[in-house]
């Protein structure tokens, strides 16, 4: 049986998804009202014509491709350099550690420990877990989570509640998943969508 | 007229003249009559620069022929944000050797935002005898080998200030070139430095300088050696610690605590960098004298910050991050009554959400609080126009308010709108407003506000505002005392420059970056005034080998006296007067 997960990463964040911008300003409209010109340098074409299609550089030049607010942009915001090279500490960065949770399965004699740093996403990970245990996983839905499995992933979550495994986004489950469980399916019924 | 001149001798007006030092007053006397004019020029001690390029060290030089104290700026403050590129100019070398000849007695050199070499170091160590002080501000260009040189010669400094310069360390044993019988230091301040100095070399010269009042430390200083500093140097009135973090030992607690409590002068205090919030106490003592307190490198949280603000009943000025939050500003409001400025800086920039709870009600809370507030810079991520309109009613004594919400087009959050009437609101009730910085969602509006009531700004800082001409149009025709006008990423074109091009002969400088002034515009705008530098920067290479509507990427305008310079880098042309002198 395919153990396909049939959902993506990032569930439902556009719906969620808090924007500042002008009631009825759709984001790529946003994109437009600011200056096009992004801060890659365009290769030094001496022979660059200038008019309503060459010039990449005019401000107004309608939807050409408009830099996502997300790039940094230079020089913004107007930060010194010293004060940006001075705020960091000197240690190294504590995502390079690894988010190790510990992983259980009823009926396995013992547990394991993996690195939710490594996967990409609820695919990935739940696929690991099918090859770790030697078992499968349904599909998952919404409504009824893992419905018609024999096991169901679970995680004890920052508060101490047994969640669903995909539910929330991933980011969010990777910074408040303090251990996994697998459990019977049997014993899952209960832990579903309907919280 | 010729009569009055007569009725007094020279040394009587010199002598009147001794109690004359501002700039702007010695200005006006210069122009009273020739003999005055002399009469001045001869006995005029300090000249500031606001910027190098607007007149030649010769003629500066030929005016006024007895300096003792020069200070002079260099690149446009964008800079700070790399938006000025490498090389772009601010070198100080031919001021340095113009007056190494002229200036025999020179003894005070402030320089900010130039570049300056080793060489020029040795030369200023070598030529004038009497050098008491050298003040690096955000400069760079030389190395801890420059500085051996001024400590190995200059026997009478008293002031040693690198900044926030960038310099390049290749050693730490520059300190020890201060020969063991040099004892005049009165303030240092090597904060910049990133390596280590040599301690024992910094423990000697602390000790045996009896007046030294400010010592700002470089982050390598280790906190388990603050102590012996500071009994070295009891009368300090102003500390820059190092790194604040050492593993919680009682006897080092207390050996700094003892320190700490011994200076009974001090009133500033800085660094602050990798704080352990076990040995914020050992500073409690002195809390309550502090006038100036600098924890925008400190990482340590709310809770901590309230515990120590809330000490510091005598505070003037504040540097912090925002990890204070709202919860740390209302604390500081109710605490801080005789708060002046206030500075709180981001401690995640670049990230897209949030990270702590800092909000416009912070900064509404101090404008309540603190009836003294006068000067703002505030980052934050969220702002409204009733915000504003509060904290410009409360406090219409503002002078500096700089406000960087985070994400350009910010609108106000509760009501989606620009916040054009909130900045209005500022610039109406704050009739003494010298400097200002908008950033959020911002139309045509605000420019035609601050045109019509900000008469006193001097420097205006815009980004990512505006819709059309008209804006930069209201600044131009209505600020009567705008000096500096720096501006990125707005879409203002020829019409508003070209029309108030005589402004700009009003004004020390205009920056426009990636905004939408064509190459044609700047052209003429260099050809129509010939006391201006029209200085397009643009690395794509020569404007001229593109249609003359092309919009160039950097602008830089400045009034000058002495034309176009000669030291500019390959992307930099100056649109002159006569097209023979325009290099491409």
């Amino acid at each position: 049986m395919e153990s396909k997960v049939a959902y993506e990463n990032d569930l439902n964040l556009k719906a969620t998804e808090l924007r500042l911008g002008l009631p009825g300003t759709d984001y790529s409209e946003e994109q437009a009202l600011f200056s096009a010109r992004n801060n890659k340098r365009p290769l030094p074409d001496t022979n660059e014509k200038c008019g309503s299609k060459g010039c990449t550089d005019a401000p107004h030049a309608g939807n050409e491709t408009a830099p996502s607010t997300k790039t940094q942009i230079v020089g913004w915001p107007p930060i010194r350099s010293y004060r940006k090279n001075n705020l960091q500490p000197k240690k190294t960065e504590p995502e390079a550690a690894g988010i190790y949770v510990k992983v259980s399965m009823d009926g396995a004699p013992y547990l394991r420990k993996i690195d939710l740093r490594i996967y990409k996403g609820y695919p990935e990970l739940l696929q690991a877990l099918e090859n770790m245990f030697k078992f499968t996983i349904g599909e998952y839905s919404e409504r009824e989570g893992y419905k018609g499995s024999e096991y169901v992933p679970t995680y004890e979550d920052k508060d101490g509640d047994w969640m669903l495994v995909g539910d929330v986004p991933w980011d969010m489950f990777m910074s408040s998943c303090k251990r996994l469980r697998i459990m019977k399916g049997s014993e899952a019924r209960g832990l579903g969508c309907g919280i | 007229m010729p009569r009055m001149g007569y009725s007094f001798p020279e040394e009587v007006l010199e002598h009147v003249f001794s109690f004359i030092q501002s700039d702007e007053d010695r200005n006006a006397i210069s122009e009273v009559c020739r003999s005055w004019h002399d009469i001045e020029r001869w006995s005029r001690r300090r000249v500031f620069v606001g910027n190098c390029y607007a007149i030649s060290p010769t003629m500066v030089i030929r005016r006024f022929p007895e300096v003792r104290s020069v200070k002079l700026k260099g690149k446009p403050h964008f800079a700070d944000f790399n938006l000025v590129p490498e090389g772009w100019g601010g070198y100080v070398a031919p001021w340095i050797s113009a007056m190494a000849s002229a200036y025999p007695w020179l003894e005070e050199i402030r320089l900010k935002r130039m570049v300056i070499t080793d060489e020029s170091l040795e030369l200023i160590s070598k030529s004038f005898k009497n050098f008491k002080v050298l003040v690096l501000s955000s400069c760079e260009g030389f190395s801890t080998d420059g500085l051996a040189a001024i400590a190995a010669n200059c026997r009478n400094l008293r002031e040693l200030d690198l900044g926030e310069s960038e310099v390049e360390d290749l050693s730490g044993h520059w300190l020890s070139r201060f020969p063991d019988n040099y004892t005049s230091m009165v303030s240092l301040n090597i904060a910049c430095l990133g390596w280590e100095v040599s301690f024992s070399a910094l423990e000697r010269l602390v000790g045996r300088c009896p007046n030294l009042r400010t010592l700002r430390l470089n982050r390598a200083v280790p906190l388990d050696k603050l102590a012996n500093l500071l009994c070295r140097a009891p009368q300090l009135v102003e500390l820059g610690t190092g790194a604040y973090s050492s593993e919680l030992r009682p006897d080092v607690f207390s050996n700094l605590s003892g320190a700490f409590s011994g200076c009974k002068e001090l009133k500033s205090l800085s660094g602050f960098w990798d704080v352990v919030p076990g040995y914020l106490p050992a500073v409690y003592p002195i809390c309550s004298k502090l006038k100036s307190l600098n924890l925008s490198y400190a990482t340590i949280q709310s809770p901590e910050l309230i515990k120590l603000v809330s000490q510091c009943q005598n505070l003037q000025r504040l540097w912090v991050l925002d990890y204070i939050e709202d919860a740390g500003l209302d604390a500081l409001a109710a605490s801080c009554k005789d708060l002046r400025e206030l500075r709180v800086f981001p401690s995640d920039p670049f990230g897209q959400e949030p990270n702590v709870p800092l909000t416009e009600q912070g900064l509404v809370s101090v404008s309540e609080g603190c009836p003294k507030l006068q000067s703002v810079l505030y980052f934050c991520r969220q702002m409204s126009n009733a915000a504003l309109m509060t904290i410009a009613r409360n406090r219409p004594n503002m002078t500096r308010f700089r406000l960087c919400i985070i994400e350009p087009h910010t609108p106000d959050y509760l009501t989606l709108q620009p916040l054009d009437v909130g900045f209005g609101a500022i610039v109406e009730h704050c009739k003494d407003l010298r400097r200002l910085s908008l950033s959020g969602l911002l139309t045509d509006r605000v420019f035609e506000y601050i045109g019509t009531h900000a008469k006193k700004l001097e420097m205006l800082s815009v980004a990512f505002a505006g819709e059309s001409d008209l804006g930069l149009h209201h600044i131009l025709s209505g600020c009567d005392n705008l000096r500096k006008l720096e501006i990125r990423d707005c879409p203002f074109g020829d019409k508003a420059l070209l029309a108030n091009a005589a402004k700009l002969e009003t004004m020390r400088s205009l920056w426009m970056s990636s905004c939408s002034v064509s190459f044609g515009a700047c052209k003429l705008l260099g050809q129509k005034m010939p006391g201006l530098n029209v200085e397009v920067i643009d690395e794509r290479g020569p404007p001229d080998l593109r249609p003359e509507s092309c919009p160039i990427d950097k602008l830089y305008v400045y009034r000058t006296v002495s034309g176009p310079r000669f030291d500019m880098p390959g992307f930099v042309w100056t649109m002159a007067e006569n097209p023979a002198l325009r290099l491409s």
